[in-house]
């Protein structure tokens, strides 16, 4: 008992001793905050002393990316140098970090005050930054910039940064899933090639032909996970929300369009079990591809040049079959303010440069990075022209019947919202569940987070 | 009275402690502290902590409304009634095996403790991959006896019993050690005096080494009480609290709902919560121990 007193009055003479540190010196320990808030800018960027050393009016901004992670850095290295060279007031400190720690790392830049002036987001996520009020209205800065038109960029990807009428943030590029098909396993089996035409039945139809388990051939494969499962479900008709926002997950065209999921690998055989180890392991899906061990799949555009390089056989793009209608998921990238930037309008020609001018976009193209969204078809057709696939215009045909992720009335709630159908769909995928239960269950617990 | 040498002395030794003692504040209380007061809050992580509000204890309102709480609550003692025996059993029994005077004994005691000191991040990926269900060593084993061994980490059944395996298997080392000790610590004087009275070598392990034993065990106990409310990393890693939450935490639920949904008012309470819940265990074992632990002096 005495010690644990003991232990009490060491730490408030703890206290008092601070209290007195902090008394005797204010100047002190300004400097040592100073030094603090300087040192997470050392440890990260390349030239930490460019802000204090270069004239006056010239002016850092910070960027934080994603997109670039894992073999784009000279690509955007090159992008912010010609910038740069073109804008000789404006110095560029960008840091890229990998997909799976950029939320931690960006929430923690956001929540403790030293937010970067622009950062990437994802269209989903862009809604949940714009509801929480962290981002920079742009609205009025694109309204005084008499040399911007809006126009330079794809409509509906200019505007899936727009939250309730004030633009946010310009996007970078998009990219879209669709159907990969291993021409040598089609031509071997003499089955058909994909095209606009098929359904699920055609899709079947082929993948049971094509199915060769005996040599570890399947015929066609997608995940079960939240994302799947919203646009399956728009192929059948089906959706997360009604028009008015209410949640309709149990719904009869959802519940079938889940047991096509899974009667592709229960009932049918045409794709690895569902309890399958490997196929869960992280890009196992796409190793099989490119291992020739697929014969239909669906993957976003993102992995052309993983294919390019890695198979060994020849291969094409398609439409994905739908069932009742198509549906294609649709990813937007791009680039926001933070609403506390001091450099509002660097902020913005910078923005302006990377998502459109054709010395940034052209780089990108180049590269082989991903499809900048500017509406220039000449732009474009630099990307079309690079092969394999021959078929590369599907990228945009895809766009006709794109599904955005389904955000629904609370954006704050993404992370919950998807976690929440997520678990019952692995309810359903292991058996514990059917798939009527399983989303009638989901149903229940959005309707719960919505009403919190 | 305290002469000015006495004071002198105790000054000194709390200025020398002052580094320490501004890391444990900084690193540890000052957090703490803070957690009590965004408990309180509707804080979500992304905007400024002068902009939150004060919401009473709604917070923790919801940890106890909440179904995942239950489940998770659950799924840690259905791990600690498989771990904690399992633990305490085979550290026994691998700690009178270490307690052999054999040749090479110092180099085996060595082995027993580095899955101790190896990372959990590293383990649990080196175990995943052992246990994975189509290609995993483990079901090659098996089938190889003729066994058809389960997709352990995808089987809401089994990834439970892999991960208590696996829990088991790193904390052995440090376990046996700590009894090793404890071993090492009873006087021969007892064995001898057993042996003239004519004890079997099972009556000498239930009447003289268990009780002796004891107070080591109780130590065992309560760490691995601990561990077990705390489980978290090997989770994270191996299964991600799935399949569809069968091996979800509390402290992973706390982890998620902070870093990933941004509730960290309703994770603070959370892990609040939790922390009386370890209160109170530990404290019912601390009243429990009068009944079994025997201390010499």
């Amino acid at each position: 008992m005495f010690r644990k007193c003991g232990a009490i009055l060491l730490v408030i003479g703890m206290f008092a001793l601070g209290a007195c540190g902090s008394g005797k010196g204010n100047d002190a320990s300004g400097s040592a905050s100073d030094t603090a808030s300087a040192s997470p800018s050392a440890a990260s960027s390349a030239s930490p002393s460019a802000s204090s050393e270069a004239p006056k009016e010239s002016v850092t901004i910070k960027l934080l990316m994603y997109t670039p992670s894992g073999g784009q850095e000279e690509t955007v290295k090159a992008m912010v140098e010609a910038f740069e060279a073109a804008n000789a007031d404006v110095k560029v400190d960008y840091e890229v970090v990998p997909y799976a720690d950029y939320g931690t790392k960006l929430n923690t830049l956001l929540s403790s005050g030293s937010a970067p002036d622009l950062f990437e987001v994802g269209y989903e996520n862009f809604r949940t930054y714009a509801a929480k009020d962290l981002l920079l209205d742009l609205t009025p800065t694109i309204a005084a910039d008499t040399s911007f038109k809006p126009d330079v960029y794809k409509k509906l990807a200019y505007d899936a940064f727009n939250y309730n009428g004030k633009q946010m943030g310009v996007t970078e590029s998009f990219s879209d899933v669709v159907l990969f098909y291993n021409k040598d396993l089609f031509d071997a089996k003499g089955v058909k090639y994909p095209d606009a035409s098929w359904t699920w039945k055609e899709e079947l139809d082929a993948a049971q032909k094509l199915t060769d388990a005996k040599n570890g051939i399947w015929g066609t494969y997608a995940p079960i996970q939240f994302y799947e499962f919203y646009k399956t479900i728009a192929q059948n008709g089906g959706g997360v929300w009604d028009a008015g926002g209410k949640p309709t997950i149990g719904s009869k065209a959802n519940v079938d369009a889940l047991q096509w999921m899974i009667d592709k690998a229960s009932k049918y055989k045409v794709s690895p079990a569902l309890n399958d180890d490997t196929f869960n392991q992280p890009d196992a899906d796409l190793n099989a591809f490119a291992a020739g061990k697929l014969a239909m799949a669906r993957f976003g555009i993102w992995n052309f040049g993983k294919f390019a390089t890695e198979a060994k056989f020849n291969w094409e793009i398609a439409l994905e079959p739908g069932n009742t209608q198509k549906a294609h998921h649709f990813f937007a990238d791009g680039l926001v303010a933070s609403r506390d930037t001091k450099h509002a309008e660097a902020a913005w020609r910078f923005m302006k440069f990377f998502t459109s001018d054709p010395a940034a976009v052209g780089k990108r193209i180049e590269a082989g990075w991903s499809v900048p969204a500017v509406a220039d078809d000449a732009v474009m057709d630099a990307y079309y022209k690079q092969t394999p696939p021959a078929s590369k215009k599907i990228v945009t045909e895809a766009l006709d019947s794109l599904v955005l992720p389904p955000v629904g009335p609370k954006p704050e709630k993404w992370g919950e919202f998807t976690a929440a159908v997520g678990e019952e769909l692995d309810k359903a995928k292991l058996g514990r569940s059917t798939a009527q239960e399983a989303l009638d269950a989901a149903q229940k617990k959005v309707k719960e987070l919505l009403s919190k | 009275m305290v002469g000015q040498r006495q004071w002198n002395r105790r000054i000194a030794a709390f200025v020398f402690l002052l580094p320490a003692l501004l890391g444990l504040l900084a690193f540890q209380l000052l957090p703490m502290m803070s957690s009590v007061v965004i408990s309180f809050t509707d804080w979500d992580l992304l905007t400024n902590w002068t902009k939150m509000h004060f919401v009473g204890w709604s917070n923790y309102a919801e940890v106890f409304r909440e179904e995942k709480s239950y489940t998770a609550i659950k799924n840690v003692f259905v791990f600690l009634i498989g771990y904690m025996p399992s633990l305490a059993v085979l550290g026994v029994f691998l700690a009178v095996l270490l307690n052999r005077s054999l040749p090479g004994i110092k180099a085996y005691r060595a082995a027993v403790f580095v899955p101790v000191i190896t990372s959990w991040v590293a383990v649990s990926i080196v175990w995943r991959w052992i246990l994975n269900g189509q290609s995993g060593l483990l079901n090659y084993l098996l089938s190889r006896i003729g066994i058809q061994g389960p997709i352990w980490l995808q089987d809401d059944t089994w990834a439970m019993v892999a991960i208590i395996a696996v829990t088991v298997w790193k904390d052995l080392g440090f376990v046996a050690l700590i009894l090793l000790a404890g071993l090492q610590d009873i006087s021969e004087d007892y064995y001898e005096a057993a042996e003239l009275d004519g004890a079997s070598a099972w009556r000498k392990l239930w009447s003289v080494t268990l009780p002796m034993l004891s107070p080591t065990l109780y130590f065992v106990v309560t760490i691995s009480l601990i561990n077990s409310f705390q489980l978290f990393d090997q989770v994270l890693i191996m299964t991600n609290g799935g399949p569809a939450g069968a091996t979800s935490t509390i402290v992973e639920q706390v982890y998620k709902n902070a870093f990933q949904f941004n509730k960290m008012g309703f994770a603070a309470a959370q892990s609040w919560v939790l922390f009386a819940i370890i209160l109170a265990v530990t404290m019912l074992l601390q009243r429990l121990q009068r009944r079994w632990v025997i201390y010499e002096r």
